[in-house]
């Protein structure tokens, strides 16, 4: 699709602010709408329209699979982790009192943390289905639209 | 205060509305490209409901899963599969009788519910209070919804990013990782 | 009068778990009549939403607002527990689309069809045809 040039500029000042837009959902999921699961989709939507636009070869490039399936477990790792560190610091499995002194601080620290791992598999996980779908097709000619 | 359930009432049905016709509209659409975008329309419509009911969150998610990525993948594997819907000879009305009588069941059921909307209802007088109290002082972020999703309900988000992993090993063991068709194609 | 103002009560307090269930239904139809295993899907995403707005609607406290810290302490909240169970259970809803869908592409590569009528068929053809499903082997 290389001489969209229309598809080619609006996605193009599409796809940063999408970038931004996620991250800060991801980050002030705690004082407004948001989290780590709407985050993660918002991420993974603008690969997909980067891909949409530039083909899957162009994406692959930017996100290669075998790195977006090893976030995916670390984002698990992370979540999961969190709760053998509150229990090595001497709490209950994610019990984010241990985190910090001051137990308000320990909970932001321990949701924070939490929605990181959430955001991460939740985003790395729908960009890897939607690799593993857009890359099992046949390859796809402009008459075809 | 039955003006106030008046207004919802009206919107609600607006909106309900909208959605029948879109359910209808699915029923009847036999190009699968037309239903992948309609069930979007439906994804989009029902996230309008959840903010008329006060669930930014769920209307947030809803909007972005179920219009974005949902419609992405179901165009995926429509590019895979087949574009149209065959006519199928067997007669519907069994179906029909069948969703008539469970529906009939469930409005049945219904009869005994509390009222939409009252404060009273068991479903807000038992844990929901407590999480609302106690959020401010022990957590101190404002919004609960992420207070009870990442804090005091911790370990079952943490089920739920296992099911989303989970998932994904399952997809990529159907489909494939190294992104080619591993099998040759019947003709 | 007073009668007919107890009705209406009534009515508006439950009218929409009645347009919830009718969308419920809706979706079953959609999911158990048609033959087209991507409409089947597409039928349960409407049954899945439906059960998501039932949930969500049981949560609502009339007056109130959504369940965000405003400061002020006589603001009513609405139930924040339901907004929790089905956030969580939109985003696993994706996650078993995905899988389902990746299912049928595999059907589809498997019997070249997604059609259930002719799956059957071609199943019962493998089960006592002798030979290949489209071989038409009549002996």
């Amino acid at each position: 699709m290389e001489h969209h040039s229309i598809l080619r500029v609006v996605s193009k000042l599409l796809i940063p602010p999408m970038l931004v837009y996620a991250l800060y959902v991801q980050f002030h999921g705690e004082y407004s709408p948001g989290g780590g699961f709407q985050a993660g989709v918002v991420f993974a939507a603008a690969f997909v329209l980067y891909s949409l636009v530039h083909g899957i070869d162009a994406l692959t490039k930017v996100a290669p699979p075998r790195i977006l399936h090893i976030l995916a477990g670390i984002g698990v790792l992370i979540f999961a982790g969190t709760g053998l560190v509150t229990i090595a610091l001497g709490d209950a499995y994610l019990g984010y009192y241990a985190l910090a002194e001051n137990p308000q601080h320990a909970q932001e620290w321990g949701i924070v943390v939490v929605e990181l791992g959430v955001g991460m598999t939740v985003a790395t996980v729908m960009l890897s289905i939607f690799i593993a779908f857009a890359s099992h097709t046949r390859k796809l000619d402009n008459k075809d639209w | 205060m039955n003006a106030n359930l008046v207004g919802i009432a009206i919107i609600d049905i607006v909106f309900f509305t909208l959605l029948v016709l879109t359910a209808v509209a699915i029923i009847r659409q036999r190009s699968l490209f037309a239903v992948a975008m309609l069930s979007g329309v439906f994804s989009l419509l029902s996230a309008g409901l959840f903010v008329t009911l006060d669930a930014m969150d769920v209307a947030f998610t809803e909007a972005a899963v179920g219009a974005g990525i949902s419609t992405v993948l179901m165009l995926g594997t429509l590019a895979l599969t087949d574009k149209d819907e065959m006519k199928r000879k067997r007669s519907a009305l069994l179906p029909l009788l069948v969703c008539f009588v469970a529906g009939a069941a469930l409005i049945y059921g219904t009869l005994d519910m509390p009222p939409f909307g009252a404060a009273d209802n068991p479903v807000q007088t038992h844990v929901a209070p407590e999480y609302i109290e106690r959020t401010p002082a022990e957590i101190g972020i404002p919004n609960i919804v992420a207070a009870v999703l990442a804090s005091y309900r911790g370990f079952d988000t943490m089920g739920e990013v296992v099911v989303v992993f989970a998932a994904l090993v399952g997809v990529l063991l159907m489909l494939g990782t190294t992104g080619r068709p591993s099998g040759k194609r019947k003709e | 009068m007073s009668e007919l103002a107890i009705d209406l009560e009534f009515i508006l307090g439950r009218y929409n778990y009645w347009l919830f269930s009718i969308l419920m239904m809706t979706g079953l139809y959609i999911t158990v009549s048609r033959g087209n295993l991507i409409k089947k899907i597409v039928g349960l995403n409407i049954f899945q939403t439906s059960v998501f707005m039932l949930y969500i609607s049981l949560g609502k406290v009339t007056g109130g607002t959504a369940p965000i810290l405003t400061g002020d302490p006589d603001t009513v909240y609405s139930n924040p527990l339901p907004h929790v169970l089905i956030l969580t259970a939109i985003v696993v809803g994706i996650a078993t689309t995905a899988v389902g869908l990746a299912l049928v592409v595999r059907i589809k590569e498997t019997y070249g069809t997604i059609e259930e009528d002719e799956i059957l068929e071609l199943e019962h053809d493998m089960d006592f045809g002798n030979g290949a499903p489209q071989g038409g082997s009549r002996a």
